[in-house]
Parts: structure tokens; C-alpha cells; sequence
């Protein structure tokens, strides 16, 4: 397996959903090819990155315009609000 | 909403049956606990202010209407944010004038999916870890910019595959794309990301800038 193969059985490699030859062949390339070793690395941590994100702040006007839009419907969904 | 009488933070499946009761505090609670979830993936979808806020009004309001419908085969995150997912590729088609056709209309040009793939161009190794760097501001807005430089049909894999955690046949069903293009799409997402994070994030140092046949 070259380094252009490697990079078309990335995604299953992560995943983890990887056959166990080809697995094979992709760790005994990883083994002697440092560049291949850091990009795999840099993928992974890509992902956790995007996957840890922070959630979004909410605009404070929509926020609360939200809010009275909610309440508003709840009313009228159940005829009062608490 | 507080607490509940055990002076603990009431469930998402608590806050969800009070709010059947008509209990508003319990629903708002729980507009509180997930708008920014919900905000983030619409965002995320849609990559502009007023849609996102349109889709998670949407949502919400979807939540509120069908309070009844939720059964506790998911969890009442995974049924929020699915609604939410839903609402942002709703109106996503919509802007792009297709209705009711899937995102990917018939016989629409996907070649680039069988183009080569990008090379890795910048490889160095990462300064910091993920879990150092998620809670920084500016981390969120190299992400965000990152992520608004992919090719929409790209992102939109990378964002319910990686980022939401639907599986690949979800997110092909989702796109009304197959499993092949998903997988295809979400490499490139993968790799373009990797590369424009790794120029900001990787340490110059460590640089390989190497001749060999990457």
C-alpha cells in the first residue's frame, strides 16, 4: 500500500470499519511512513475537535424574541402559561 | 425550573413530561438546555445568521407542537436535534428553489466525487490537544471560518456524520445521497479540514516537507 492508497482508506481506518487485510497493509505502511503517521493523527484530532466544539452563543435580540414567540404559542397551545 | 423536589436538576424525559402537562417553565427549561445545540447545527447547515434562527424557531416550535409524539426510543436530545437537523435541510432546499426533490437532484454533476483526492499538503504535528484547545473563543471561529470554506455538499456529510454522529447511511438518506458519495464526501471534508486546521494549529516545527511521493 503507497501513501495515495492509505489516503482513499482513511475514513474507514478512524471509523474503525476497516477489513482486517487491508487493515494490515495500512498499519505496515503507517509503521514506515512518518507523513502518513501525522496526517492520520491530524484527522483524528480534526474530528475531536469539531465534535468537542463549544455550543453556540445565541444572538441576545433573537434569544429573547424566541422566547416571547414561545410563549405566545404555549398559550395559545394550552391556554395559559405558568 | 430549578429543581424538582429532590433538589436535582430535573431529566430532559422530566422537564419533557411536565411540559405535557402544560407546565411552561419545564418546556422553557428545556429551550434553554439545547438552543444553543440547536442553533449550532442549524448554523452549521444553513452557514447564515437569519436561517439558522429560522430553523431553530422551527424547531422549537415542531418540540413544542409534537411533545406527545416523542417516544423514548432515543433520548430527548437525539429527538430535539434531529427535528432541528430536519428544519436546516428543509430550509436549505427551500433557498435553493428545490422542494420537494432531494438535495441531490437526478442526474445532477457530481464528477468532482470521483476526482483525485486533495494531497496532504501542510503536515506537522498538532501544538495542543483537542480537549486544550475546544473551549478557546478564537478555536471556535478558526472552526467556523474552516468549516465555511468547504464546498457545501462536503460540509453537509462532515457536519451529520462527524460532527451530529448520524451514521453514513443516515446522512445518505438525510442528503438523499448513496453511501459511496457520503463516504466520498466525507474524506474531502476530512482532508480539507485537516489541512486548514493544521496550518493554524500544527507546529511549524515539525514541518515535514518531504520528497517523497505524498
Amino acid at each position: 500500500m503507497n501513501c495515495d492508497e492509505l489516503l482513499k482508506t482513511l475514513n474507514d481506518y478512524v471509523d474503525g470499519a476497516i477489513e482486517p487485510a487491508t487493515c494490515e497493509q495500512f498499519l505496515e505502511h503507517l509503521a514506515g511512513c512518518n507523513p502518513c503517521q501525522v496526517v492520520v493523527d491530524n484527522i483524528r484530532k480534526t474530528i475531536t475537535l469539531y465534535k468537542a466544539g463549544e455550543p453556540y452563543p445565541l444572538p441576545p435580540e433573537f434569544r429573547e424574541a424566541l422566547r416571547r414567540t414561545l410563549q405566545k404559542c404555549w398559550c395559545e397551545k394550552f391556554g395559559r402559561a405558568m | 425550573m430549578e429543581t424538582t423536589e429532590t433538589g436535582q436538576a430535573p431529566s430532559d424525559l422530566e422537564l419533557l413530561s411536565l411540559a405535557r402537562q402544560g407546565r411552561w417553565d419545564a418546556f422553557e427549561t428545556l429551550v434553554a438546555r439545547f438552543e444553543r445545540r440547536v442553533f449550532g447545527v442549524a448554523w452549521r447547515i444553513l452557514q447564515q445568521r437569519e436561517d439558522a434562527e429560522d430553523a431553530t424557531q422551527q424547531t422549537f416550535l415542531s418540540v413544542m407542537e409534537h411533545l406527545d409524539r416523542f417516544r423514548e426510543e432515543s433520548s430527548v436530545a437525539t429527538w430535539i436535534l434531529r427535528i432541528a437537523t430536519n428544519h436546516a435541510l428543509k430550509l436549505l432546499r427551500k433557498r435553493r428553489g428545490l422542494v420537494t426533490v432531494p438535495l441531490e437532484t437526478a442526474g445532477r454533476d457530481s464528477s468532482d466525487d470521483s476526482d483525485p483526492l486533495p494531497h496532504p499538503d501542510f503536515i506537522a504535528q498538532w501544538q495542543d490537544d483537542p480537549a486544550d484547545l475546544a473551549h478557546r473563543a478564537e478555536i471556535r471561529q478558526l472552526l467556523n471560518e474552516a468549516l465555511a470554506e468547504v464546498d457545501e455538499k462536503h460540509r453537509l456529510v462532515f457536519v451529520l456524520r462527524d460532527i451530529e454522529g448520524y451514521s453514513t447511511q443516515e446522512t445518505a438518506d438525510m442528503l438523499g445521497i448513496s453511501v459511496a458519495n457520503a463516504k466520498v464526501r466525507l474524506l474531502r471534508a476530512r482532508l480539507q479540514l485537516r489541512e486548514r486546521l493544521t496550518r493554524t494549529l500544527g507546529d511549524e516545527a515539525t514541518r515535514i516537507v518531504a520528497a517523497h511521493d505524498h
